[in-house]
């Protein structure tokens, strides 16, 4: 408390003329690390949460905003977004998805996110101040009809002039993709269409063939590091092997898109082998291996709640009731939009899940904290503590409500404006004579 | 109380066997009637209809009690775009398809009516896909699960026919990407293709219905007459053009909504909505002016060119300037939501609650004109009800209860009690299955001959 005065006191002349210092009061704050706090302040200094609680010492001069009747929760994470890669879904050139080949390790999301793409404001503006880029996801441009190793996910932050302003972290995560008898993507003769249909004994040798080829590239990519750690003589820098490095240091955590059981537990199977850091996405129907995902601690990134159920005979809810399910599981997971038009939607499927049993908090912290812890984040951002980042979003409301207006925006202390493609339109048309 | 009111109505069953089901009371509810304002009371249902609503009714004798004990009561929704139980939807081989019918692949089994009963939906416009200028004819249903596709039907809603402006019916025009050549390409591959589509129709359409009325002029002054070849493509154009079939027209663009506004001006028929209508907010003005509805989504966007300039504020601005406006689904999934979806347009464009509520009830209900039977809670009008057991405008608000003409469809309470037997019964059935291929494998001959 002190240091925190002392650091205030020397920075005071400079307060005045700093935009990314200011002192929010009188405000219900919810800083989800604790207790909410129903009539308090956050004191933000030069970017950075410097202090937050019922009575917080104004420095003089300071910038202040009044918080009455508002509510100040931390930034939301979306934990799966194309966000800055993807603008039109159905237009090739604007999506740089998914790449051409079935290892590619080396790329990374975030030196191909367009800062100026249209989708990071529409999206900020609903509280969402940070998003993962995963490239190679199926679906929307990604068409890349076999990758397995489809590139480094990157942690961005949705403000900044450049992507190197907005990267959190390059390396998030590596995105797996695990061979299935269903194939995957277009057909590969012609990139249009439906895939190909094979015979089940076809699929069956096929997917044999994929998991040999996945086997043998960690290998290559073991001796590789062997061999640099050896230092051995005459060894040629390699960008895809390198880039396996951190992973199989478990440094670079791998991310596995897996719906069902049987997926789910070949990827922990493969994790296991592989002694790799493995984080679930996309599970829809875990079935009974959720207590092996419990037990081992594995993250879980969810997929929007508001789904169809995956099968004609499941429970009509079942995609509403899973993040419920897995929270009295004992499950650690956080929330994915995996579509750029509705990652702004991100609370209200994190809401829906409350409706159908997930605790209330528990899924504020899924869209906040949660998910900071999961990617590794959790001392910078997630929450409104001391010395963290401030990433703040001030409504008028619950944040997880859809009728809940963003009053106010900051991001690393920073506000920003509500202004999008959107409300430009929208006044332009509504004054229209 | 309650035990001894059903005892009543049990007797009276006994003592008059043919008598109509007894009436219903849903008391102790927030009832949102959405055309007369919202109040604490009860509904009274009688014979399938509302008879009575408001904070103090007369329970009648034998009614059965449903206590909702403060629970939220509006109209089913009604969702006036979607393609939900059917087993076709494009017939995509011809610009023009206004032969073929919804009606006839209606399929009662799909699981999706079930799913939309739990989303609080009772009514659907079920239409065509949107790979023909000129779809087919569309089909209203309601939610009637465990019913034949026959008694899905909405009875007294006016036919319907598709129409697709933009990107859709162009897209035959050319050839998908990495296709060589030029294989089965059709006309029309631009929106001045897509406009001469129509425009040829109708042209058609008039000369057909010309040929029928100089036909009829001569029976009735008994002069000798043929009657012209029935055409089963123009004749619901006729009735377009003589207000007797209502047109939903799947658009996007600011153009191809005025262009089609302005064929349906010169050959003087109305268009009965937009359907997506994603820049309806450009255009406004003269929507409004023509007349037409437009049913629209909250806040899909960018997922094609021509939804690039697709805001959230879109129903929002349409409502302003005086369009009737409602919020469809087009997706299974969607429909299971169309309330928190209502709730967007109170974020993006600052509508009322109640303006809200009326984009999912008694504005699809106009644009569909069954307004006079369903979309919101009067006496006279078809019991078809949703309990939520929290403001359905709410993201927490959960269906509880769904009513189609006074009969329960849809009560989670049973549905999760149901659960356990169904998952027993289903896996009885697998375990079935799995000795019958055991017992095959068994009584098949062992090894190849040879």
């Amino acid at each position: 408390m002190r240091v925190v005065s002392l650091l205030i006191l020397i920075s005071l002349p400079l307060l005045a003329g700093n935009d990314d210092s200011f002192l929010i009061r009188n405000a219900s704050i919810h800083p989800v690390s604790g207790p909410d706090i129903t009539n308090g302040s956050v004191l933000v200094v030069n970017g950075k949460i410097a202090d937050v609680g019922p009575k917080v010492a104004a420095p003089k001069g300071v910038r202040v905003i009044e918080g009455r009747g508002l509510h100040v929760y931390p930034g939301m994470i979306d934990s799966a977004t194309q966000l800055g890669i993807s603008e039109i879904s159905s237009v090739r050139e604007t999506n740089d998805i998914g790449e051409i080949g079935k290892f590619n390790p080396q790329l990374r999301a975030s030196i191909a996110v367009n800062a100026d793409s249209e989708h990071i404001p529409v999206t900020r503006v609903n509280g969402i101040t940070s998003a993962i880029v995963l490239p190679g996801t199926s679906g929307s441009g990604g068409r890349s009809p076999a990758a397995y190793v489809q590139g480094q996910a990157s942690l961005i932050r949705l403000d900044g002039w450049t992507w190197e302003e907005m990267e959190v972290l390059r390396s998030a995560a590596l995105q797996l993709r695990l061979p299935s008898l269903a194939p995957a993507g277009p057909s590969p003769t012609t990139g249009a269409g439906k895939p190909a249909r094979t015979s089940l004994g076809e699929a069956r040798r096929r997917v044999e063939a994929e998991k040999r080829d996945i086997a043998d590239f960690f290998e290559q990519a073991r001796r590789y590091q062997k061999a640099k750690a050896e230092g051995e003589p005459g060894l040629k820098p390699d960008l895809r092997l390198e880039a396996m490095i951190p992973v199989l240091e478990g440094k670079v955590p791998v991310l596995i898109q897996a719906e069902r059981e049987k997926a789910i537990r070949e990827a922990i199977e493969f994790a296991d082998k592989q002694k790799i850091r493995l984080i679930l996405a996309n599970v829809r129907e875990p079935g009974a291996a959720v207590e092996e995902i419990r037990k081992r601690g594995i993250p879980v990134i969810l997929g929007p709640t508001l789904e169809l159920p995956l099968d004609e005979d499941d429970p009509y809810d079942s995609a509403f009731t899973l993040a419920g399910e897995l929270h009295r599981a004992g499950v650690k997971f956080a929330f994915g939009s995996f579509e750029n038009q509705f990652a702004r939607n991100l609370p209200y499927q994190a809401a829906n899940a409350v409706a159908f049993g997930l605790p209330y908090d528990a899924a504020l912290r899924a869209v906040t904290l949660t998910a900071a812890e999961i990617w590794g984040v959790a001392d910078r951002i997630g929450s409104i503590d001391k010395g963290k980042i401030a990433d703040l979003v001030v409504t008028d409301g619950d944040l997880l409500e859809t009728k809940t207006q963003v009053k106010h925006l900051f991001i690393s202390g920073k506000a920003v404006s509500l202004e999008t493609r959107h409300t430009r339109l929208y006044q332009r048309y509504l004054n229209r004579p | 109380m309650r035990f001894r009111i059903s005892l009543l109505s049990l007797a009276l069953c006994v003592a008059a066997p043919l008598a109509a089901a007894p009436p219903i009371v849903i008391r102790n509810a927030n009832v949102l009637t959405v055309t007369k304002g919202s109040f604490q009371g009860s509904v009274v249902i009688q014979d399938g209809k509302i008879v009575e609503a408001g904070p103090n009714v007369l329970v009648p004798q034998g009614a059965t009690v449903i206590d909702a004990n403060g629970m939220y009561l509006m109209p089913g929704i009604i969702d006036c775009h979607s393609h939900i139980a059917i087993d076709a939807i494009n017939e995509s081989s011809v610009s023009v398809s206004s032969m073929v019918s919804i009606e006839d692949v209606l399929n009662p089994d799909a699981i999706s009516i079930y799913r939309a009963l739990a989303g609080g939906v009772t009514t659907a416009n079920i239409l065509h896909g949107s790979a023909n200028a000129i779809g087919g004819k569309c089909s209203v249903i309601k939610m009637r699960w465990g019913k034949r596709a026959s008694e899905l039907l909405f009875q007294g809603a006016k036919p319907g026919i598709k129409f697709a402006l933009g990107e859709n019916p162009k897209r035959r025009g050319s050839a998908p990407p990495g296709v060589q050549g030029t294989p089965n390409l059709r006309y029309p591959a631009t929106r001045m293709g897509v406009e001469d589509v129509i425009r040829q129709a109708f042209t058609e359409a008039r000369i057909y219905q010309a040929e029928w009325r100089e036909y009829y002029r001569k029976v009735e002054k008994n002069e000798q007459a043929i009657p012209p070849r029935r055409d089963l493509k123009l004749e619901p154009l006729v009735e377009v053009l003589e207000g007797k079939r209502l047109v939903h027209a799947h658009c996007y663009r600011a153009d191809e909504i005025l262009m089609l506004l302005r064929i349906a001006d010169e050959y003087g028929f109305k268009i009965k909505t937009l359907q997506h209508v994603l820049e309806g907010y450009k255009v406004a003005k003269e929507i409004a002016a023509h007349g037409a509805g437009a049913s629209t989504f909250s806040d899909w966007w960018s997922y094609k060119v021509e939804a690039y300039d697709a805001i959230p504020y879109n129903a929002a601005i349409m409502v302003r300037k005086g369009v009737l406006v409602s919020l469809n689904s087009d997706s299974a999934e969607l429909m299971r939501h169309l309330n928190t979806e209502a709730a967007k347009t109170m974020k993006y464009g600052g509508l009322s609650e109640t303006e809200a509520l009326s984009l999912i009830t008694i504005n699809p209900a106009k644009q569909l004109e069954i307004d006079h039977l369903v979309g919101s809670i009067e006496p006279g009008k078809q019991a078809d009800l949703v309990l939520y057991d929290k403001h359905p405008l709410s993201n927490y608000a959960k269906v509880q209860k769904v009513l189609i003409d006074g009969e329960i469809y849809f009560d989670r309470d049973k549905d999760l009690s149901e659960r356990p037997a169904k998952e027993a019964r289903k896996k009885m059935l697998l375990e079935r299955e799995k000795q019958r291929q055991a017992e095959q494998a068994k009584n098949a001959p062992s090894g190849r001959q040879q």
